[in-house]
């Protein structure tokens, strides 16, 4: 049975998939590594063994950044989230004054280079003395992450249907009250999944965390640097392998948190 | 009845009160962690010790600072280039497949995309070092006596670069070309083109939006590159962004690293303005 | 180049998964007939024609156009004319680029095509609007493009996939006209897929109903709807009464034959094809009932006044009837009789 064989010939699509692969495999490559027994990175590994996952997990060197990072992170999603749901919702059903302004501001971390915001919070941050402080952190990594969450929330505001408020609002509620039982629960697989993409951004953010942290506070993306300038032991394979597990769990959570917000409408 | 208070949240809309509100922390956060940190860096280059161009001047007038600029430059034309080739083919099987294989294609662009920057920088360290993966292959299959130094050339950084910000290209790419309907090409079939020509005259031009998005989005990233430069090039590859680096950490030369960094933004907001009045005059060629 | 070619579909079959888009259709249409593909949405019209395009590769069958076997050659190379319901000009490109286009795939230098581009403009009246971009141009104006795209190149067989159904009504009547001129001005065989009875009965000189895949009658407009072959076509082509009844006798196709209708009353029927004894199905069309005073027993329950024809809906024995007939002055009397002549009305299996 002859079918259809689309625009373009098979060589295309075989240097498509060549691509794809190309895509995939420096960082596939490394999950086996990190299972190795060597003291030195084998391909293929040698045997199976789980001393590198051990050893970062019975070093301070290792853990004190990985759980800064994760204070952090998690700080971030929630200040980021907050500030990013309420300026998108200002930017969808209020009259702000100076929209153009906002809209601007909030592709700002977008456009400008993360460099040029790293060099600037360092010197700002040196001078007050705010280096390797988690407030300093959080702050540049919200700022950081705001955008993405805003339009994360405007997207999910988007799909939601306004008149579903002002049918609370008939029915009685006080706007606060339609937002918390109306448009609240419809937004929040959206919101969650902001959030879920807020704390990804922060814990993996190299260049900020390069240059504010100190000798004694700093992120674990920083003490990655640190290890793959200096030597590249194994025990920072087995750490990008569980990052980069980390961070696939975290982008199904949040795909299949955004898809609930179509399947289902605000609960009753 | 008495009015109700300014912050209230009544009406279809919130009030410009209640919607200033919702904004204050955002705008808090922008104005001290964005716009006054680069703004002091600015000022920086240019009012200390007194107001002077001198440290914009210093980048253009010694040549080892201007072969940085233009090397940044290059890399990042070369970046664009090897991305937009690599990546438009996967773009377009993307927008021609659909359902598990569509998926599969999906999260190949999108799994790196949310992967660690140096988590995949590490891999091509490890795949690429004296002793790394290549090498031990390659050896192995007693092809070579020594390693290769694989590393610290101008073409390993524009490839590293490439595979970290090729789904910064597909995306916008895919996006566009999905959005071309089906019945235009098969009208072009219909009427007698080949498949190479109907993707010439009809996909190609159609596609142009998502493409000038991806280059301009992977251009831009590429100059302001910091870590995978840092780690898989060495001085002879030194970038703006390395430069910088060097210049606050171990000189601590604030002007000039303000000058630097004031330069990639004056390159940075030119080319998005550019970018911009193409864009709208687009809309208007269409009415012409 | 012969300005029209016939086609011939033989046993085509075509199946999605485990659905059978088109069921072994044969079609031959002569050249330079206009021909309609008509059917609700499913019926495997819209495959049949992608299937002459070469949008599709049958399972199994085999097409061919002016002799010449087609069946798996790609689209491009097929000579063939299509115009589609929607997204039919290319937006980047000048209407007189678009019509130009089919030209310059086949090497025609720049000053002939531009050339024969504003021809074929002039033949649908829109010779000014060359150098104009598709979005300024209205949707009828699009399809009157789409349509000299499509004949600028004179292919003998022109497809048009639900050309008019994303227009509105005035602008549809319009353009059904336009496409019958041009069709009898430059003499190519046409193949029109409509799910608008209407249209293909107005438009085509045959039509073949289709349904679920399947061929239900090929035939003149005239041949549809006064001898629908099926209870489908008899439903789908204009409006039908139904009523069922059974059958005392098995009966040949053709012969007249007297049926006990549900509800005890008797009536004459014409058999579509070869019936049975035991239930059946009778159907006669609402303007083939006459009332007067002899006939079955049936009582007026409304009037429905549409300006050209007033409509009735009789109470009977068995179920509700329309009956219609043109602008009357006085309608008939609550308690009524109505009848049909026999050949007016036709039995198909139950």
């Amino acid at each position: 049975m002859r079918r259809r064989r689309p625009i373009g010939g098979l060589l295309v699509a075989a240097f498509a998939y060549a691509v794809a692969v190309f895509l995939l495999l420096p960082s596939l490559l490394v999950i086996p590594m990190s299972f190795g027994p060597d003291r030195f990175l084998r391909f293929p590994p040698t045997g199976f063994s789980l001393r590198w996952y051990a050893a970062y997990f019975t070093s301070s060197d290792w853990i004190e950044p990985t759980l800064f990072s994760l204070e952090v992170g998690l700080l971030t999603a929630v200040v980021a989230t907050t500030a990013g749901t309420m300026v998108a919702l200002a930017l969808v059903r209020g009259r702000v004054p100076g929209r153009a302004a906002i809209e601007l501001l909030v592709m700002g971390p977008v456009i400008v280079p993360t460099i040029a915001m790293a060099i600037a919070l360092f010197l700002v941050f040196d001078r007050l003395h705010l280096v390797g402080t988690l407030f300093a952190f959080v702050l540049a990594h919200s700022a950081l992450a705001m955008p993405f969450v805003v339009f994360t929330v405007l997207a999910a505001l988007y799909r939601f249907d306004a008149n579903l408020e002002l049918a609370a609002l008939s029915c009685g509620a006080s706007r606060l009250a339609a937002f918390r039982h109306v448009t609240l629960p419809a937004i929040a697989p959206g919101v969650f999944s902001a959030a879920m993409f807020a704390f990804i951004i922060s814990f993996d953010e190299p260049v900020i965390s390069f240059f504010i942290s100190d000798l004694d506070r700093k992120s674990l993306p920083r003490k990655m640097f640190e290890d793959i300038d200096y030597n590249v032991s194994p025990t920072l394979a087995a750490v990008a392998t569980m990052l980069s597990a980390l961070t696939a769990l975290a982008l199904i959570i949040g795909f299949l948190a955004r898809r609930s917000t179509t399947a289902r409408g605000p609960s009753a | 009845m008495k009015r109700p208070s300014r912050f209230t949240l009544g009406g279809r809309t919130y009030s410009p009160a209640a919607s200033l509100a919702l904004t204050a922390p955002f705008l808090l956060i922008l104005l001290l962690a964005f716009l006054l940190p680069i703004l002091v860096l600015l000022r920086e280059s240019l009012f200390v010790p007194v107001p002077t161009l001198a440290n914009y001047a210093r980048i253009f007038e010694q040549p080892a600072y201007l072969r940085i600029l233009l090397r940044t430059l290059r890399i990042a034309a070369e970046v664009t280039a090897s991305a937009l080739l690599l990546g438009y083919p996967l773009a377009w099987l993307m927008a021609n497949r659909r359902g598990w294989r569509l998926a599969l294609l999906l999260a190949a662009v999108l799994l790196p995309l949310w992967t660690s920057v140096l988590v995949r920088t590490y891999a091509w360290l490890v795949l690429l070092q004296r002793d790394g993966v290549i090498n031990q292959v390659l050896s192995g299959l007693r092809l070579t006596n020594k390693p290769i130094g694989l590393l610290y050339t101008e073409g390993t950084v524009v490839m590293a670069m490439t595979h970290v910000l090729l789904p910064f290209m597909i995306l916008p790419l895919y996006a566009s070309l999905r959005a071309i309907p089906a019945e235009y090409g098969r009208a072009a079939q219909v009427l007698g083109a080949s498949d190479a020509a109907a993707f010439r005259e009809i996909i190609l031009p159609l596609s142009l939006p998502g493409a000038a998005s991806g280059c301009l989005m992977v251009f831009l990233l590429s100059l302001g590159f910091f870590v995978t430069p840092a780690l898989v090039g060495g001085p002879q590859q030194k970038m703006l962004a390395t430069l910088v680096q060097q210049q606050v950490t171990e000189l601590l030369n604030w002007p000039f690293a303000g000058a630097i960094v004031g330069t990639l933004l004056a390159v940075v907001l030119v080319l998005v303005a550019i970018f911009n009045r193409l864009v709208r005059l687009d809309r208007f060629v269409g009415q012409s | 180049m012969s300005s029209a070619a016939s086609i011939d579909i033989s046993r085509l079959v075509k199946r999605f998964g485990t659905v059978t888009a088109v069921d072994a259709v044969d079609l031959e249409i002569p050249a330079g007939e206009f021909f309609a593909l008509l059917g609700p949405s499913g019926s495997g019209k819209t495959t049949i024609l992608m299937s002459i395009a070469g949008f599709d590769f049958p399972d199994s069958g085999s097409i061919h156009v002016g002799g010449r076997d087609v069946t798996f050659l790609p689209p491009q190379q097929r000579d063939l004319g299509m115009v589609f319901q929607r997204y039919t000009l290319f937006p980047h490109m000048s209407v007189a680029e678009n019509v130009a286009f089919p030209l310059k795939m086949r090497g025609v230098n720049r000053a002939d095509r531009e050339k024969r581009a504003r021809e074929a403009l002039a033949t649908v009246r829109l010779g000014e609007l060359g150098d104009r971009r598709p979005a300024q141009l209205s949707g009828g104006q699009q399809q009157r493009v789409a349509l000299a795209r499509a004949i600028v190149y004179r292919p003998p067989v022109l497809l048009m996939d639900e050309p008019l159904s994303a227009l509105d009504k005035n602008l549809r009547e319009e353009m059904q006209l336009e496409i019958k001129h041009l069709q009898r001005d430059l003499g190519m065989t046409i193949v029109f897929v409509t799910h608008d009875q209407t249209e293909a009965l107005t438009m085509a000189d045959r039509v073949s109903v289709l349904d679920g895949g399947k061929l239900q009658q090929i035939g003149s407009p005239r041949a549809l709807y006064e001898q629908p072959a099926t209870a489908f076509v008899a439903g789908f082509i204009g409006e039908t009464n139904f009523w069922n009844c059974t059958l005392a006798q098995p009966v040949a196709a053709g012969a007249e034959v007297t049926v006990t209708l549900d509800g005890g009353d008797e009536a004459a029927a014409i058999a579509a094809c070869a019936l049975p004894a035991g239930p059946a199905r009778l159907a006669v069309r609402p303007e083939r009932i006459r009332l007067g005073t002899a006939g079955l027993a049936g009582m007026v329950a409304e009037a429905i006044y549409a300006g050209t024809s007033t409509t009735l809906i009789l109470r009977t024995a068995g179920p509700d009837l329309r009956v219609r007939f043109g602008p009357v002055d006085v309608l008939p009397a609550s308690q009524t009789a109505f009848t049909w002549a026999p050949q007016d009305a036709r039995l198909y299996p139950a």
